[in-house]
């Protein structure tokens, strides 16, 4: 009783003391803010600080990006192969700087993959992992290929062409797998083939499952990095060992600012495309990952037959697996590179090996002339997709009440029977909802007047003719109607 | 504060503590405007929705202007209404009733009472418009005659473009004495 009074008196005059020692000194007191700060800034940097040690904390800053612009994103995304496109769509074509926070996004992504070899590679080099630092090395590499997969995982959202083929390519790979390959396979596409619940799958992995784990990892990573202490420089140094702050704090600081402004450069004058939304008939498309695994799928065009398994699993696991036990089995204590040649000349024979394979790849769709021309009609296919204004999705509900309102206009009723009878919906589809072989022709209206449907309904363009369009032969009155029906499709 | 913040950051550090809290304060006004420079995107981006323009005026066909010229009592039409949710385009059915004003020109009323927004029926035995919810009258004109409702029936924009009366559907805000549009 009398000890529980003496607490509280002495409570209360440390209470009156704070008052008196300012705003800071009572929430320090409250919170524990300033050894929370003593911990994180005066870290010793043996050595001195160094723009050697800059990447690490220029991959947090990249992964907080990505996760605000993300978010961000998540305020017009819908996880859904109907709307997938459309809301993306709106983001880049409509909404105010969504075009800028999705580039911030996506250029973002090939900046982790980047920080991320030149954060591994300074690791090698310096020969960080060794020692104490081998757990460290390990989150790290497990941190690796949560990013890749989050790149992965994020590719596919957007639903165009390239995203659809590429993911179709992707996990395709998996059904490489010995005896499970099929069933992983469709565990991630939700089904044998892809299709909505792909995206609903991808989009969960991409911004819950994955970034918990980073999240998790990043904290285990960064708590066995102050457990171990930093590695310092190769050699022993003149230099004394500096804090944290403000050098090294400062150095990381303006990397982050470097990072910041060549993402905004970048996202400003060359903004991310969306290609035309993803058409699963499509037999013509040619996908083509995203650079950084480019290398990766040209190594596998190289593996056929009973090979395959080799090239796709055992290959590219024993890499894997020796770059993540590598402080386990190179347990001398040397750092410097040029007393390790064996070492670094496996890791360099890797890196420049992904790098011709990169070229491989470039060269032989460049010198196929089939190749190199449907790549380029893609990407011509997707300028045009980007300069056509936003179109809105028609509500479910809406479609009927068209349709319904349809047949109180006889004209266009009978433009609907001719349409049928002409099997102008057998390329364009029923409804004018287009399919793999002919475009829609919903919203057509607000393309061509009248005068210039009619135009093109009796001469189409040559590369309308090329597509399969045929000249329509209809008497005026007949034309008259069909080009109302085509008109009230909206 | 800040004489209170360069002590604990000296026992820390053990050097120099006025430039290390110059260096933090000059840090921190650097994130501060950063930081503020890097979240104007993501604030234009969150209030697009509020700050965009109004959509386009959007006409909806009501009928031919033959057929509705030649009816004598009110006509009630069911149109199409095109509105923009988002990155969505909806259409829904709206009711509205074709008069013919004084001088025998076409005009449409909103079939939306403006007393609390029921729809209002035209009944022929009586002449008159009678909204079911609180017994408002109407003449075939649209004009109060009796009950709760503030106003008469609204009048929608109209129009005659091609032999086609077209109107401008719009929302009133109801319980106000004068026309008011709210969407």
């Amino acid at each position: 009783m009398e000890t529980d009074n003496s607490r509280s008196n002495l409570d209360n005059a440390a209470d009156s003391a704070e008052a008196h020692g300012g705003l800071f000194s009572w929430l320090d007191r409250r919170t524990g803010l300033n050894s929370l700060l003593h911990i994180a800034l005066d870290e010793p940097v043996p050595g001195g600080a160094r723009l050697a040690y800059i990447f690490g904390s220029g991959l947090l800053f990249l992964f907080l990006s990505q996760v605000i612009t993300g978010v961000f994103l998540l305020l017009y995304y819908v996880p859904a192969a109907d709307h997938a496109h459309t809301t993306v769509a709106y983001i880049t074509k409509a909404v105010t700087a969504g075009s800028f926070v999705r580039s911030i996004h996506a250029y973002g992504s090939s900046a982790v993959i980047i920080v991320l070899l030149l954060h591994m590679t300074q690791t090698f080099l310096y020969g960080s992992y060794k020692g104490r630092r081998d757990l460290l090395w390990v989150a790290g590499c497990v941190l690796f290929v949560l990013m890749l997969g989050m790149a992965f995982t994020g590719y596919l959202l957007p639903w165009d062409q390239k995203a659809y083929f590429a993911t179709t390519v992707g996990t395709n790979i998996l059904s490489e797998v010995p005896f499970v390959g099929g069933a992983l396979k469709s565990l991630l596409r939700g089904g044998t083939e892809m299709g909505t619940l792909t995206v609903s799958r991808f989009f969960v992995l991409h911004v819950f499952a994955i970034p918990a784990c980073i999240f998790a990892f990043v904290g285990i990573h960064v708590y066995l990095f102050r457990q171990a202490g930093a590695a310092g420089p190769i050699e022993p140094s003149k230099h004394p060992a500096e804090l944290f702050y403000p050098r090294q704090v400062l150095l990381d600081v303006g990397f982050a600012l470097a990072i910041m402004a060549c993402l905004g450069l970048l996202a400003h004058y060359a903004p991310t495309e969306l290609g035309p939304r993803a058409n699963p008939a499509d037999t013509q498309y040619i996908p083509r990952p995203e650079w950084y695994y480019i290398p990766i799928f040209q190594w596998l065009k190289y593996w056929h037959g009973a090979l395959s398994v080799v090239g796709i699993l055992v290959i590219p696991g024993i890499v894997a697996l020796a770059l993540l036990l590598l402080p386990f089995f190179d347990r001398r204590p040397e750092r410097r590179p040029w007393k390790r040649p064996i070492a670094v000349t496996i890791y360099a024979a890797v890196f420049i090996a992904l790098g011709i394979l990169g070229g491989l790849s470039h060269r032989n769709d460049m010198r196929d002339p089939s190749t190199a021309a449907q790549i380029a009609r893609q990407d011509k296919d997707e300028k045009v997709f980007m300069k056509e204004p936003f179109q809105p999705d028609l509500s479910g509900s809406s479609v009927a009440a068209v349709n319904t309102a349809l047949t109180t206009d006889p004209l266009a009723a009978k433009g609907k029977t001719i349409f049928e009878a002409q099997s102008c919906n057998a390329c364009h589809g029923d409804g004018g909802v287009g399919t793999a072989e002919a475009p829609k022709l919903v919203g057509v209206s607000a393309k061509f007047d009248i005068k210039k449907l009619e135009a093109i309904l009796k001469q189409p363009s040559t590369a309308m003719v090329q597509g399969g369009m045929t000249p329509t032969d209809l008497k005026d009155e007949d034309l008259k109607a069909l080009i109302a029906y085509v008109e009230s499709l909206k | 504060m800040n004489a209170g913040q360069g002590r604990t950051v000296d026992n820390a550090a053990g050097s120099r503590p006025a430039r290390r809290s110059f260096l933090a304060a000059l840090l921190g006004l650097g994130a501060a405007v950063v930081g503020a420079v890097l979240s104007v995107p993501l604030i234009r981006m969150v209030l697009y929705p509020l700050l965009r323009t109004t959509t386009p005026e959007s006409w909806s066909d009501v009928g031919s202007e033959a057929e509705l010229g030649s009816a004598s009592t009110p006509a009630r039409k069911t149109i199409l209404v095109e509105q923009r949710d988002g990155w969505r385009k909806v259409v829904s059915e709206k009711p509205v009733y074709v008069i013919k004003d004084p001088n025998g020109q076409l005009a449409v009323l909103s079939a939306v009472c403006p007393h609390l927004g029921c729809l209002v029926a035209w009944q022929a035995d009586r002449d008159e418009f009678i909204c079911p919810c609180h017994q408002g009258h109407f003449g075939a004109d649209g004009k109060l005659l009796s009950g709760p409702p503030p106003r008469g029936m609204d009048r929608l924009d109209s129009k005659i473009q091609n032999g086609v009366l077209q109107v401008h559907y719009q929302y009133f805000r109801q319980l106000v004495p004068d026309k008011e549009v709210i969407g």
